[in-house]
């Protein structure tokens, strides 16, 4: 036995000494102005075309952009493993706290653009606008609608079945909590959605499907899908997802982007924010299909 | 008086390079001893890891009944909150079933014709041919179901969407054949070619020789080639993240046929995978309770407790059916 422990140690000994080794013959790569950006996956596209903006403006300095989700970018901040995190839905307070408790720092939000929450359908299906209570009634646990026909709709011509096949976000998104909170009024969703885990999924089993209905952030848009125009209630008028829409403050789903830092920013991660609340960054934003904050939206 | 000196320098030099080659023949040998007992290491890391993250669930909220009985999963609900894996027990265990009867039949002729009867040529095209689908990797699996099975099913069965039982049972079914053939085929070729041609002096025709004589005399190891089958049916994840339609949905019912193949499921390993990546691991607040908001994280390290403790009895079982073949 202990001759096994001898062996045990000495053989952990020259790992250790490699892995050491290893360990620190990496260290003095990191580069002095990297910023660290990650999270919300329906502004990945946005927050990489910024970054190379960036570069141009300031080429000293590098912004390192990752996706992953709302969440991740909210669990990397509260370790203190990215600098800025994007979200397209806002802090719970537990995270809030959380972040606080291991950081020390309170985390502050800035709202960076618009983006228009649509409803996806096939390009071949005949429904052209649908109330926020009927979609409430397709998507909410309780909801009675679940064949196209209830809601007039006449499917099954273009060959599909009449089943509305319910497309949905994995219960962990920030998109998947936007939806419930303004549409479903925070009940929950009906069993039996397809739950995709990306905004670009979304879309792309939408325009695979004729019988399908799906929300994801406005700038996924494909030539397989079309957006429904939606009404606050019935009898109103209805409106398509777009910048004039969202500014006027007549599309019910105009939701903020967001990014969140530990504290108030300084040095370069300060200057970064300011140069996207600018004009020079905004502009980026409608560059990328989204709305930027200076289109004077009302909230 | 120099070659003394010489010689006394040599045998200096012989004892330290003896001290040196000593050592690092020990250094050697208890790193490959290190390398030879690491998996039991990792096996309890990981098991110490997952049970540790999952512990405070466990301890506290684990509600047996509701857990496995309820089919309700609603871990971020606002009001609500509900954890139930009953659906997708359910859609774990159809799609393994399903991917099943697809690959058993297959893998196993396919192991009885490379073994038994097929010429020397044909057996190494066919063995390479089935180890290169071994190497094709889950992701591509997936993308078959997502874009060849899923139009195809709706065009054949008019279902609404082919993101479903049967897709992600095809899917996983062919997974499963290279693992099911590579060790069908050993278990059938150790079955002496004497009982072959007994069978055949007795003017028993191939198919009387094969289930009268081949599968009884190889039926442990064909067993034991059946269950890591469904071991990495139960164990894939991309694959039938991708093809099942992800959906918490029981495909089961009261009413005929009793059995949806066309509903569309969600398993225990592509929750997993769908939710783990954006849920917060929060620790408990000042006064040592969780927030409501952890329990998620928690809970789906205990989806990986109840998937561990599935495929360690199927391979239990397998390992307890190749032992069998080797007493014969």
């Amino acid at each position: 036995m202990s001759k096994f422990v001898k062996e045990m140690i000495q053989g952990l000994v020259v790992v250790g000494l490699a892995v050491g080794w290893v360990g620190c013959s990496k260290k003095g790569s990191q580069d002095e102005n990297v910023i660290t950006n990650s999270g919300s996956d329906t502004m990945v596209n946005l927050a990489q075309m910024w970054a190379e903006e960036y570069q141009k403006v300031k080429p000293g300095v590098s912004v390192e952009v990752g996706g992953g989700g709302s969440g991740v970018g909210i669990s990397s901040l509260m370790q203190g493993i990215t600098e800025i995190a994007n979200a397209s839905r806002a802090m719970k307070d537990s995270e809030k706290a959380q972040a606080k408790q291991n950081t020390g720092k309170e985390p502050i939000e800035w709202i960076v653009g618009y983006d228009a929450l649509a409803v996806y359908v096939h390009k071949d299906n005949p429904v052209e606008s649908l109330t926020l209570a009927q979609l409430a009634q397709i998507y909410a646990e309780g909801g009675s609608t679940d064949k196209w026909s209830q809601i007039n709709i006449d499917i099954t011509s273009k060959g599909a079945n009449d089943e509305i096949v319910r497309i949905s976000r994995q219960n962990s998104s920030g998109t998947y909590f936007y939806f419930r909170e303004h549409v479903l009024n925070n009940k929950d969703y009906k069993s039996g959605s397809r739950d995709m885990i990306g905004s670009k999924d979304v879309v792309e089993l939408v325009g695979k499907t004729t019988g399908a209905i799906g929300y994801s952030g406005m700038g996924y848009a494909t030539e397989a899908v079309k957006f429904v125009k939606l009404a606050k209630a019935a009898g109103q008028p209805a409106y398509e997802p777009s910048l004039e829409n969202v500014a006027s403050g007549n599309y019910p789903l105009a939701r903020s982007m967001l990014m969140y830092t530990l504290g108030q920013p300084e040095g370069e991660v300060k200057e970064y924010i300011d140069w996207i609340l600018s004009p020079a960054g905004q502009k980026v934003v409608e560059k990328s299909g989204y709305i930027p904050v200076l289109s004077g939206r009302k909230e | 008086m120099t070659s003394n000196r010489s010689g006394k320098k040599s045998q200096w030099f012989g004892t330290l390079r003896r001290l040196f080659s000593n050592m690092t023949e020990r250094t050697i040998v208890s790193l490959i001893y290190l390398c030879g007992v690491s998996a039991i290491i990792f096996v309890f890391g990981i098991f110490f890891f997952v049970f540790r993250e999952g512990a405070p669930f466990l301890k506290d909220h684990l509600d047996f009944k509701s857990f496995f009985l309820s089919p309700d999963w609603y871990p971020t609900s606002a009001s609500n909150k509900r954890y139930g894996i009953l659906a997708m027990l359910a859609g774990t265990g159809s799609v393994t079933i399903i991917a099943m009867l697809v690959a058993v039949p297959f893998s196993l002729a396919s192991a009885v014709f490379i073994s038994k009867f097929c010429g020397k040529r044909m057996q190494e095209i066919l063995k390479v041919m089935i180890e290169l689908l071994a190497a094709i990797p889950s992701v591509v699996w997936g993308f078959i179901g997502l874009m060849v099975l899923n139009p195809l099913i709706v065009e054949l069965t008019g279902a609404p969407i082919g993101l479903n039982i049967l897709n992600a049972g095809i899917v996983v079914g062919l997974m499963s054949v290279p693992i099911i053939v590579s060790i069908a085929e050993d278990a059938i070729r150790a079955v002496p070619d004497t009982y072959l041609e007994a069978a055949e002096a007795l003017g028993a025709t191939r198919w009387q020789t094969i289930r009268k004589v081949i599968f009884p005399a190889a039926k442990n190891g064909l067993l034991a080639a059946v269950l890591l089958g469904v071991g990495r049916a139960v164990g894939e994840t991309m694959a039938v993240l991708m093809c099942t339609g992800h959906s918490v949905n029981i495909p089961f019912d009261g009413e005929a046929p009793f059995f949806h193949i066309l509903d569309s499921v969600r398993t225990l390993t592509a929750t997993i995978a769908a939710e783990l990546g954006e849920t917060a691991r929060l620790d408990p607040l000042p006064d040592g309770a969780y927030p409501a908001e952890a329990l998620h994280y928690q809970s789906l390290f205990v989806i990986g407790i109840v998937l561990f403790a599935i495929t360690f009895v199927i391979n239990l079982i397998a390992d307890i059916a190749v032992k069998g073949i080797r007493k014969k």
